[in-house]
């Protein structure tokens, strides 16, 4: 397979942006990419999108992907639509990545953009593929299921619930650091326990909301990639994995008793056996952080460290900027929020700022030259990478 | 039907034994790898096989997790309580000895003595009502009773 190159990013502020289309702030971030590497968007042979919000009900404002085309020009490119979940974006990077290794195409893009309104998402429990009473009961919040999946976690491995607020902490700290975060306002741990109790033990400040934003990557063959840049990011792994029998998802009538890995975990294990490196070589990593306990696990789920071992090293300070493994520099989706079909590519985003030292105030030290990313999202599925320079 | 009785109806049919109580929920057992599923489907999750037969699974099993439900949740709720009045509500997923985890309501329980492992055993409970008086029921878990 022909390896692959990040030429060019972009990023529109995530937050909230009163008569900003998400399709506006696709373009926008897209054209912050074409500019990065130096290209025009009639250059581009293809792009994948992902925008959510138009799948969503009661959030049909967004638009599909591929209406950016009407601001940025009808070229004619190919254009595909992704639609994954909160995977969405790490599912654009890998349908791009895998376009241009199999050699088909040489210069494309993988964008991703929403703009959800406040809340909680909607849920539609037929086209979830559950029966009208599991919603009705008021089973169809995602929010429950983190809070279950973590108060199991919790139990078995004897975590203390007190490293939820460390954790968005950490977040709110480093979204202080990120002029693009929707939060920039550190809070205490203090402030984030005593903020509303939501879902037992989860409160208002663990976790994230929906909001908007969109952000791009310009890819390449990595033997071109000189053309374009002197500082190009190699996509060393790229894999999607969905949910095996066993797997606790969300919005599940039952769970069976037999007990198998998450979709994160096969992703994981496929990226770095693709990139030929192990966990222990990663200097900075973007994971999903839906709610606190999220990165908790996730911590775990992507090889960073065993079951259980995540409080001492949250307690620790290795999860910090300037840790022994920096994660969620940006602020994560705690800071930033999640319009969904951008989430991923936020990431891709600060991992590739990261690695060319450009990371401003956030920068993490020591000159890390390998960058990790991870997305779960809704029914079960997993998105990982590797990035180098 | 005398005047005085009120209609009652599960919240949706096939997914518990009704009217006769107690009543047991129905779900499915594949004949070729023995995995059972809530509610009833046809095909098999775990094998693909097709034909799976309904089976009533057992009333009593153990909380495996849980949380609470703190904020009023958007639609496709149906609760029929209001912003000014919603109290909020436990869940969880039981664990029965059929093999399968089973999402539920907690009821019966006061939050500081829910404890992941307690017993629990299957209840039939009001939920809603309809617009011509129908009472809407649904299954729950509370605290078993030791046997």
């Amino acid at each position: 397979m022909t390896d692959v190159a990040i030429v060019g990013v972009g990023i529109h502020p995530f937050g909230r942006h009163p008569g900003v289309s998400g399709a506006a702030m696709g373009a926008y971030a897209t054209r912050q990419a074409l500019a990065d590497a130096g290209v025009q968007w009639s250059d581009l042979q293809f792009a994948y999108g992902g925008s959510l919000a138009s799948m969503l009900p009661g959030n049909e404002g967004s638009g599909t992907a591929d209406t950016l085309v009407n601001e940025l020009g009808l070229t004619g490119l190919q254009f595909i639509n992704v639609s994954n979940g909160c995977a969405t974006a790490g599912s654009a990077l890998a349908s791009a990545t895998q376009a241009v290794g199999s050699g088909q195409f040489d210069l494309g893009l993988a964008v991703g953009f929403d703009k959800h309104p406040r809340g909680h998402f909607n849920a539609d429990p037929a086209s979830s593929g559950v029966g009208q009473w599991y919603g009705d009961l008021g089973f169809m919040v995602t929010t429950q299921f983190f809070a279950m999946k973590l108060n199991r976690y919790l139990h078995d491995h004897d975590i203390a619930p007190s490293t939820l607020a460390k954790v968005a902490a950490k977040a709110f700290r480093n979204g202080a650091l990120n002029p693009n975060a929707w939060r920039q306002k550190p809070l205490s741990e203090e402030e984030i326990e005593g903020s509303r109790l939501l879902n037992h033990p989860l409160t208002q400040y663990m976790l994230c909301s929906p909001d908007e934003g969109a952000a791009a990557v310009i890819v390449c063959r990595a033997d071109q990639a000189h053309r374009y840049t002197s500082r190009p990011v190699f996509v060393r792994g790229v894999a999607v994995r969905t949910r095996r029998f066993g797997t606790f998802e969300v919005f599940a009538p039952w769970l069976s008793v037999e007990e198998t890995e998450s979709p994160t975990v096969d992703a994981s294990r496929a990226v770095y056996e693709m990139a030929g490196i192990g966990p222990e070589d990663v200097q900075v990593a973007q994971v999903q952080d839906s709610e606190s306990g999220a990165e908790i696990m996730h911590m775990a789920e992507n090889g960073f460290c065993a079951d259980g071992e995540q409080e001492r090293m949250i307690h620790d300070g290795e999860t910090e900027i300037g840790g022994r493994l920096p994660i969620n520099t940006d602020g994560g989706l705690l800071a930033n929020g999640e319009p969904i079909g951008a989430s991923g590519m936020r990431q891709i985003h600060e991992i590739v700022l990261q690695l060319r030292g450009d990371a401003g105030a956030r920068q993490v030290p020591g000159d890390p030259h390998v960058g990790y990313t991870q997305v779960y999202g809704a029914p079960g599925i997993g998105a990982c990478t590797v990035l180098t320079r | 039907m005398t005047a005085a009785a009120v209609a009652r109806r599960p919240i949706a049919e096939g997914l518990f034994t009704w009217p006769d109580e107690p009543a047991r929920l129905l779900g499915s057992r594949c004949g070729a790898c023995g995995t059972v599923v809530f509610p009833t489907q046809d095909g098999c999750p775990r094998c693909g096989e097709q034909g799976m037969a309904v089976t009533e699974l057992g009333r009593r099993g153990t909380l495996w997790t849980w949380t609470s439900q703190d904020f009023l949740p958007k639609a496709p709720y149906a609760g029929p309580e209001t912003e000014t009045d919603f109290a909020g509500y436990l869940v969880g997923y039981v664990e029965l000895p059929d093999g399968v985890r089973v999402v539920t309501r907690l009821v019966d329980v006061a939050r500081a003595d829910v404890q992941i492992g307690m017993d629990l055993e299957l209840v039939l409970v009001p939920f809603t009502v309809d617009p011509d008086g129908t009472e809407v029921v649904a299954y729950a878990f509370r605290p078993a009773v030791p046997a």
